[in-house]
C-alpha cells in the first residue's frame, strides 16, 4: 500500500465530492456534562469545522481533550449542548430520537477502537447488520453483497465465522465492511488502530483508504497514531475541547 | 418483529447456560401448576362422580306438612304457644307426568324420572334385612343414575315380579341371580321376586340397602296408587343446579331440592380446593415471571454493548424493546412446552404407579388439550409481561454509554 495521500476521485460532473456543500458542518458546538449539578463541566468549547464528501480527515489530540465526545455527537449518538450541526446539510437539533436513529443508519458508519463486532452473529452476518435492523431479514441479493464485500477486505474465506475465530485485524476489517454495507457517505472510526499490531493497523488503514478512494466515502478517523494522521488528506487537532490546528 | 426474534434467539443461544436455567426454571413451574390443575380437576371430578353417581342433581318432593299457629301474633303483642309438629303421613306427587313435562321445559335439566320409594324389609328364609325400595322406570332412572354399567351380574334390567339388588345384601341373604326373595313395605303387603341382577353403586351401605323394582311394584307394595315419591332430575350444568332448583320451586311450589343443597360440605370442600388451587397457579406464575424478569434484567446489563452497537447502527428503541420482550416470549413458551410435557410424564407415572387398594388408578387424571394450552399462552404471556421491564431499560440505555462501558 502506497503511503501517499490519495486524491478523491471526480464524480459525473467532473466535480471532487470535496468541492461540494459540507457533509458536516459544526458551528459553535459546546458539550457540557452534570448540567443538574453545581459544576457542570465543558469538554467542548465553541467547536467549528466543516467535513466536504469524500474528505479523510484525522483528528488527534491528547486523551481527554474531547476527541470521542466529538464523535459521538457528530455520530449522533448524543446531543451538543449548544451549537449547530448541519449533516447532508440538515440541521439535526431538532430532529426526534427516532429521525436521528434513521439518518444515522441511512448516513454514518462506525468502526470503533475494539471493532464491537456481534459475538452471536458471524462474519458476514455482522456485515450485514444494518441491513438486517433495516429490513428485518437477510436477503439472498444482500448476502451476495455482505460476500462481496468481505471479499473486498480480504475475508472471504472468514465469512461464516464468529468474532472470536478471527484475529484482531481481521475483526477490525470486519467492522470496516460493516460500516461500508449500507454505501453510507461518512464512516466515523474512533482510533480503528489502537488495539492492532503495527502491521494489522497499517492494513486496516490502507484498506480504509482505498475504499474512500473507491468509493468516496468520507473517513473522520481519531488516532494516536501521528504516522498514520500524516497519511491523511486533512489533521484537525483537538487541545482541550478547541481546535488548535485544522 | 423479524429483528427482534433474529436477535432475540441469538442472544438467548449465546448464553446458553443462562437460557438453559431460566427455561427449565420456567419448566418447573409450568409443571407443577398443569400437574395441580390436573390433579385437582381429575379429583373434583372423580370426588362429584363418586358423589352424585347414585342420587340425582334435583330432587322434587311433596311439602312437608306443617303446623301453622292458629292465630299469629299481631303487632305489639305477645303471644306464648307451643306447637307441636303433627306426624307425618305418606305424601306422593300425583300429578308427577306433569311435574316431569315442567321440568323438561326448564332450561338446564337433561333427564327426569319418576320414582316411588320408602322403606321395606327383604326377607329369604329367615334372614330379614331393611331396605330402601325403589320403584323406577328402568330407562329413564338410568338416564340419571347410571345403572344400567353398575349391573355386575344378572340383566340390567327391572320387569314386572323382578328386582334388582346389591351384592351385598346377596352376600347377606345368601341368594343370587335367579333366587327368589320376600319384600315387604309399608302396611300394603309384601310380594316375591326374582332376582334379575346385581348391582354395585360403589358404596357398601348402598349396596346393601338399595332394591329396585318396577315403578307400578313399587306403588303397589309402597300403597301410593298413582302417585310418586319424588321426580329426579338430572342437569347439564352442575353447578348451576342450585339455580335451576330455586326457579322449579317458584314455579311448581314443591320441595325442590339440588345435590348443593344436600352436599354443602362437599361444596364447600370443593371450593377450597379451587381456591387453593387457585393460590398456587398465582405464587408460581409469580416466581416464573420474577424469575424470567430477573434473569433478562441480567442479560441487559451483560448485553450493554450490544445494546450500544445495535442502536448505534440505526436499531430504534423500540426495535431494542421487541428484542427482549421476544427473549421473554421465547423462554415462556420453550418454558411451557418442556413444562407441559414434564406434567404429561408426572401425570402417567401418578397413573401408572399410584394404585387404589384393588389395584386400579385412585382416580383418572387427564392433561386436557384446553388446560396445556391455556397454561402454555399464560406462561408465554407471562413471559413477555416480565420482560417488559428489562426491554424497557434496554431501549433506554443511551448508546454512547452502552459502547464506552
Amino acid at each position: 500500500m502506497s503511503d501517499e495521500p490519495a486524491k478523491t476521485p471526480p464524480n459525473a460532473h467532473g466535480e471532487r465530492p470535496a468541492d461540494a456543500q459540507p457533509l458536516i458542518k459544526l458551528r459553535g458546538i459546546r458539550k457540557s456534562y452534570g448540567l443538574d449539578t453545581p459544576v457542570p463541566t465543558e469538554v467542548l468549547h465553541g467547536i467549528d469545522i466543516d467535513v466536504k464528501a469524500g474528505e479523510f480527515v484525522a483528528l488527534i489530540g491528547p486523551s481527554g481533550s474531547g476527541k470521542s465526545t466529538l464523535l459521538n455527537i457528530l455520530g449522533l449518538l448524543e446531543p451538543a449542548t449548544q451549537g449547530e450541526y448541519w449533516l447532508q446539510g440538515r440541521p439535526v437539533s431538532a430532529l426526534s430520537d427516532a429521525q436521528l436513529t434513521l439518518l444515522r443508519s441511512q448516513a454514518i458508519g462506525f468502526v470503533f477502537q475494539f471493532h464491537h463486532l456481534l459475538p452471536a452473529f458471524n462474519a458476514l452476518e455482522n456485515t450485514l447488520m444494518p441491513e438486517l435492523i433495516r429490513a428485518g431479514s437477510i436477503s439472498a441479493e444482500m448476502k451476495k453483497t455482505g460476500l462481496s464485500l468481505l471479499a473486498s477486505v480480504g475475508l472471504a474465506d472468514a465469512a461464516h465465522k464468529k468474532p472470536g475465530e478471527l484475529s484482531g485485524g481481521m475483526q477490525q476489517r470486519v467492522a470496516i465492511a460493516r460500516a461500508l454495507s449500507r454505501n453510507s457517505p461518512l464512516v466515523l472510526a474512533d482510533e480503528p488502530t489502537g488495539n492492532l499490531d503495527t502491521h494489522s493497523a497499517d492494513d486496516v488503514f490502507a484498506l480504509m483508504r482505498r475504499f474512500n478512494t473507491e468509493r468516496g466515502t468520507a473517513f473522520l478517523v481519531v488516532t494516536h497514531d501521528p504516522r498514520l494522521a500524516a497519511r491523511c488528506d486533512r489533521v484537525i487537532t483537538l487541545v482541550d475541547g478547541a481546535v488548535k490546528r485544522d | 418483529m423479524r429483528f427482534a426474534f433474529t436477535v432475540a434467539w441469538r442472544f438467548l443461544r449465546e448464553g446458553r447456560f443462562q437460557s438453559l436455567l431460566i427455561i427449565v426454571g420456567v419448566a418447573a413451574g409450568v409443571a407443577v401448576v398443569t400437574y395441580i390443575s390436573a390433579l385437582i380437576t381429575g379429583l373434583q371430578s372423580n370426588t362429584i362422580n363418586r358423589t352424585l353417581g347414585t342420587q340425582a342433581h334435583i330432587t322434587v318432593k311433596p311439602l312437608e306438612e306443617r303446623t301453622q299457629a292458629v292465630r299469629p301474633a299481631q303487632p305489639g303483642e305477645l303471644a306464648l304457644r307451643s306447637i307441636q309438629p303433627r306426624a307425618q303421613r305418606p305424601r306422593t306427587l300425583d300429578d308427577w307426568r306433569h311435574i316431569e313435562a315442567e321440568l323438561q321445559r326448564t332450561p338446564n335439566i337433561a333427564a327426569t324420572s319418576s320414582v316411588a320409594s320408602g322403606a321395606g324389609l327383604a326377607q329369604r328364609g329367615e334372614v330379614t334385612r331393611a331396605i330402601s325400595l325403589l320403584g323406577i322406570d328402568f330407562d329413564s332412572y338410568d338416564r340419571i343414575v347410571s345403572l344400567r354399567e353398575r349391573v355386575v351380574a344378572g340383566v340390567a334390567r327391572v320387569a314386572p315380579g323382578e328386582a334388582l339388588i346389591g351384592k351385598q345384601l346377596a352376600d347377606d341373604l345368601g341368594i343370587g341371580v335367579g333366587d327368589r326373595l320376600v319384600l315387604r313395605a309399608g302396611l300394603a303387603g309384601s310380594d316375591t321376586l326374582k332376582v334379575a341382577g346385581l348391582f354395585d353403586l360403589g358404596n357398601r351401605d348402598l349396596n346393601r340397602r338399595f332394591v329396585y323394582v318396577t315403578f307400578t311394584t313399587g306403588q303397589s307394595l309402597l300403597g301410593l296408587p298413582g302417585g310418586a315419591t319424588q321426580v329426579y332430575a338430572r342437569v347439564d350444568k352442575l353447578f348451576e343446579a342450585d339455580a335451576t332448583a330455586k326457579l322449579l320451586r317458584d314455579r311448581t311450589g314443591l320441595d325442590v331440592e339440588s345435590w348443593m343443597d344436600s352436599n354443602a360440605q362437599l361444596l364447600s370442600a370443593l371450593n377450597a380446593q379451587s381456591i387453593s388451587t387457585g393460590m398456587i397457579r398465582v405464587f408460581t406464575s409469580l416466581v416464573v415471571m420474577l424469575g424470567i424478569a430477573s434473569v433478562l434484567v441480567v442479560s441487559v446489563v451483560q448485553k450493554r454493548k450490544e445494546i450500544g452497537i445495535l442502536r448505534a447502527m440505526g436499531a430504534t428503541r423500540a426495535q431494542m424493546t421487541q428484542v427482549f420482550l421476544m427473549q421473554g416470549g421465547i423462554v415462556g413458551a420453550a418454558g411451557s412446552t418442556l413444562g407441559v410435557t414434564l406434567a404429561k410424564l408426572l401425570l402417567w407415572g401418578f397413573s401408572t404407579f399410584v394404585k387404589g387398594s384393588d389395584g386400579q388408578p385412585l382416580f383418572v387424571i387427564e392433561l386436557t388439550l384446553d388446560l396445556a394450552l391455556t397454561v402454555a399462552i399464560t406462561a408465554t404471556v407471562a413471559g413477555v409481561l416480565a420482560a417488559a421491564a428489562p426491554a424497557r431499560r434496554a431501549a433506554q440505555l443511551d448508546p454512547a454509554q452502552a459502547i464506552r462501558a
